[in-house]
């Protein structure tokens, strides 16, 4: 009896689980049936495409018994993907892949969620943000290209990036504030988007991922100027004008005092047990030691701090103040918040 | 000539034993993909994308581009049968494709519209082989301000001329445009028309509205006319392929027509969607048989089909070119290429020559395969009307509600799609026209998107859309279509003056 109670308080969906946790008890927990791996952003953007690759991971590798499922939840800028794991009370079949709008949305649309209703697992990397300009443009280094911004009327110049009031506007926002001039910043639907219309010269410069601009730089259509981390990215192999990620200086050192990347991390529903945390944990360090994810890794120029346990919770917390603060000077907050 | 050498080799690759059988597979797949309403293009390959990664990139991308073809071709099927467009480009299908069936003429408007996708397929894969690169750098000079002019030639050029009443086609509209601006903002990342509802953050999708508009629209429409379900004498014959046949070649101008705006809308990139409902548009302005249009004329099942196809096609060229994706599925298609390590972009088609070319060589096979697939087939869907409609009903209402679910997987959908079809039904009781309600679902948003942004661009100034020829020209394009009537009116008097003096 007293089996079948503690059984009642673990599961969701009682009687599958239920008959897993009467087995002996002799393993941690395992899944017993398919994961879902929730992505709060639409398909084709970066969020998605590391999903689907540690979908693919996971298959090929047999690192799961049971399948692993990727299903996009994109609605109101992740919003609903965060609402669908904060309501998957004690179901531990559910994760969820986040991007910086874990932090933005809730506080630009004020819907009711925070980043502490969910369990973090483990950060899977660290996306980078670089300042890119195009490369038929004279501008050769950060200071050539502020000094340009300063000189033209102000608004003139055109920023483009992902979606609004996030990270892309964020960091926009952050350098005008170093500078002291505006951009007027273009918010476009994906970060490939971006990047074509920066080649297009309908922008003047974005702040793209390395991985949605990457492909435009290898066919010299964009330079890429600095990177707002504080070193330079660790990828040190030849990527376009006989120039690699490592080259990249950062911009602190140029002169434009702006630190910021971007969670990839993995979160479950709230009031998940440790063997269920221990479980994914496990999980992605087995993954994280594929060559696959390795590729994804160099291709995308990641920073792969990995994170897990309180430390994980800690830096996701600093986090969600720094947001916090630069979504207020930005004027970015949903009234009410 | 380069590129014949290059293609040569890739229809080598293409040819192997395993890539053929990939390749049937795939069609199959994607057949069946397109004709489970709200399942989708982008959802199916999404969903199978995890199976190829055992395989080498070439195979897996014909597997995967051939589940999309399957899926153009198998949308045109629900949405002529049933009047449930099983994808979103098939929505202008069923304007003549349904009153086709509805005559008893289901296989000539199946044939009709399989021909079609293939023609156009075809010519959007000759424009890749022969001028990608070109084409590429035209979709460069695509920023916010000329997509909206696109967008604004396709309204103009579908609604100019619409024979309903004006001010019901601009109601319909209007409750179109306010149903596709719930949900978040894109330029301002604030919540609108979502009164606190957390279903509501994602707004209405598109598939959802049509499913509930057409297809349970017409089954409630059916019931109150008696359960009779017309068609029922449809004749299943495979010579019926062969006498449609014959007469396709007198519409060679409607068809080559909706090519190229199918070619330049896949490329820009607008999409498919867009490139069927121009297309139907201006076939029924230009086409002698103008009148019949949405009465079950075959021009008006061609126009959008080819169009549909071809901009599918053409789409994945700004997506290997430029990394940009022309359609959702490309969008799929596109992380997959990522995962297999491959980076699309300007570099791709010089440093993977055997994956791009063996990828164009695939187009060209897969279509064929599918197209003979399809055609074989066509007496077998167009028998399904022949089961009495008492039981086809409730099998439909299941499976656009299975749809219907497997679009967001949420319940709510569901609910929302009956009343969508309960609105659908009223609205044709009233004789609303339904089309340019769900045109305005559909690009509602990114006309509005496209819009806003560039007035950002020109700090509010309208003149952006006057500021270069390109635009300009897309514009005067526009407004031309929209008030063609008058123009035409103006100068049919002229002659007629003309002609007594």
């Amino acid at each position: 009896m007293k089996r079948l109670g503690s059984c009642l308080t673990l599961a969701a969906a009682a009687s599958i689980l239920c008959l897993g946790a009467s087995l002996p008890a002799s393993a941690a927990w395992e899944p017993t049936r398919p994961v879902e791996l929730i992505v709060p952003a639409g398909t084709g953007g970066g969020a998605d495409q590391m999903a689907r690759t540690i979908q693919g991971i996971i298959t090929k590798h047999s690192l799961m018994k049971q399948p692993l499922v990727v299903i996009n939840k994109s609605g109101g800028a992740g919003g609903e993907g965060f609402l669908d794991v904060k309501s998957a009370n004690n179901n531990p079949h559910k994760i969820i892949i986040t991007l910086s709008n874990l932090f933005t949305t809730p506080l630009a649309t004020g819907i009711p969620f925070n980043w502490k209703d969910l369990t973090p697992v483990a950060m899977l990397a660290l996306d980078e943000f670089v300042l890119w300009v195009n490369a038929d443009k004279p501008y050769k280094t950060v200071k050539d290209y502020i000094d340009a911004v300063k000189a033209a009327p102000a608004g003139t110049i055109k920023m483009g990036g992902t979606g609004s009031k996030q990270e892309d506007q964020i960091i926009t926002v952050a350098v005008e504030k170093a500078i002291g001039s505006k951009f007027t910043y273009i918010p476009y639907k994906g970060g490939g988007e971006v990047a074509v219309q920066l080649v297009g010269q309908h922008v003047d410069s974005t702040v793209n991922n390395p991985i949605e601009a990457v492909a435009q730089w290898r066919g010299g259509k964009v330079r890429p100027l600095c990177v707002f981390d504080s070193k330079p990215m660790a990828y040190d192999e030849q990527v376009a004008d006989g120039k690699g990620w490592k080259d990249i200086p950062t911009c602190k050192s140029q002169g434009l005092d702006i630190e910021y990347v971007m969670l990839r991390g993995i979160f479950m529903g709230p009031k998940a047990t440790k063997d269920q945390i221990d479980y994914y944990v496990e999980l992605f360090k087995k993954v994280r030691a594929t060559p696959e994810w390795q590729d994804l890794m160099k291709s995308g120029a990641f920073n792969t701090t990995f994170m897990t346990g309180g430390e994980y919770a800690s830096w996701v917390g600093t986090e969600e103040k720094r947001h916090e603060t630069l979504m207020k000077e930005a004027g970015f907050l949903a009234q009410g918040n | 000539m380069e590129e014949i050498a290059n293609l040569f080799q890739g229809f080598a690759v293409a040819l192997q034993p395993f890539n053929i059988a990939v390749m049937v597979l795939g069609i199959v797949l994607g057949v069946i993909i397109g004709v489970l309403p709200g399942l989708g293009g982008a959802n199916g390959v999404a969903i199978l994308l995890p199976l190829t990664f055992s395989m080498p990139p070439t195979s897996a991308i014909i597997m995967l581009s051939c589940i999309y073809w399957g899926a153009l071709f198998g949308g045109a099927i629900t949405s002529i049968l049933f009047n449930i467009p099983g994808e979103p480009w098939s929505v202008a299908t069923t304007f003549d494709g349904y009153p086709m069936a509805q005559q008893g003429k289901a296989a000539e408007a199946l044939t009709a519209a399989f021909t079609s996708s293939f023609v156009g397929a075809l010519f959007a894969v000759v424009m890749i082989t022969l001028v990608a690169p070109l084409v590429a750098g035209f979709a460069l000079r695509f920023g916010p301000a000329e997509k909206f002019a696109v967008y604004f030639l396709a309204f103009c050029s579908f609604v100019g001329l619409s024979k309903e009443p004006p001010f019901k086609t601009i109601a319909a509209m209007m409750i179109g445009f306010a149903l596709a601006a719930v949900g978040l903002d894109s330029i301002t990342g604030q919540l609108r028309l979502t009164f606190g509802s957390t279903e509501l953050l994602n707004g209405f999708d598109f598939l959802i509205a049509v499913i509930g508009l057409f297809g349970l629209g017409e089954i409630f429409l059916t019931m109150e006319e008696g359960l009779r379900f017309q068609g029922g004498k449809a004749k299943i014959d495979l010579r019926v392929v062969l006498r449609t046949w014959m007469s396709l070649p007198q519409y060679w101008m409607t068809s080559l027509r909706s090519c190229v705006i199918g070619c330049w809308m896949g490329v820009t990139p607008a999409g498919a969607t867009p490139a069927s409902f121009m297309s139907y548009g201006i076939a029924k302005r230009v086409s002698k048989n103008g009148n019949n249009f949405g009465k079950g004329e075959i021009e008006g099942v061609i126009a959008p089909e080819t169009a549909a196809h071809a901009a599918g096609t053409a789409a994945l060229l700004p997506m290997l070119s430029l990394g940009v994706p022309g359609s959702p599925t490309a969008a799929v298609l596109l992380g997959g290429l990522l995962i297999w390590g491959l980076q699309p972009g300007p570099m791709l088609f010089v440093e993977q020559k055997e994956f791009v070319w063996g990828l164009i060589a695939s187009m060209y096979l897969g279509n064929l395969v599918g197209l003979i697939i399809v055609l074989t087939c066509v007496p077998i869907f167009a028998a399904i009307l022949r089961v009495p409609f008492s039981i086809i009903a409730p099998l439909i209402l299941v499976l656009c509600a299975i749809g219907a679910y497997s679009v967001h997987n949420s319940t709510f959908d569901v609910v929302m799609m009956l009343v969508f079809g309960i609105i659908g039904y009223a609205l044709k009781k009233c004789n609303y026209p339904l089309a340019p309600l769900v045109l305005a679902i559909v690009l509602g948003d990114k006309a509005e998107e496209a819009f806003r942004q560039s007035l950002l661009g020109s700090q509010g100034s309208l003149g952006i859309f006057f500021s270069n020829t390109l635009v300009s020209s897309i514009m005067i394009l526009g407004l031309i279509a929209l008030f063609w009537s008058v123009i035409q009116n103006g100068f049919t008097r002229l002659r007629t003056r003309t002609a007594a003096a």
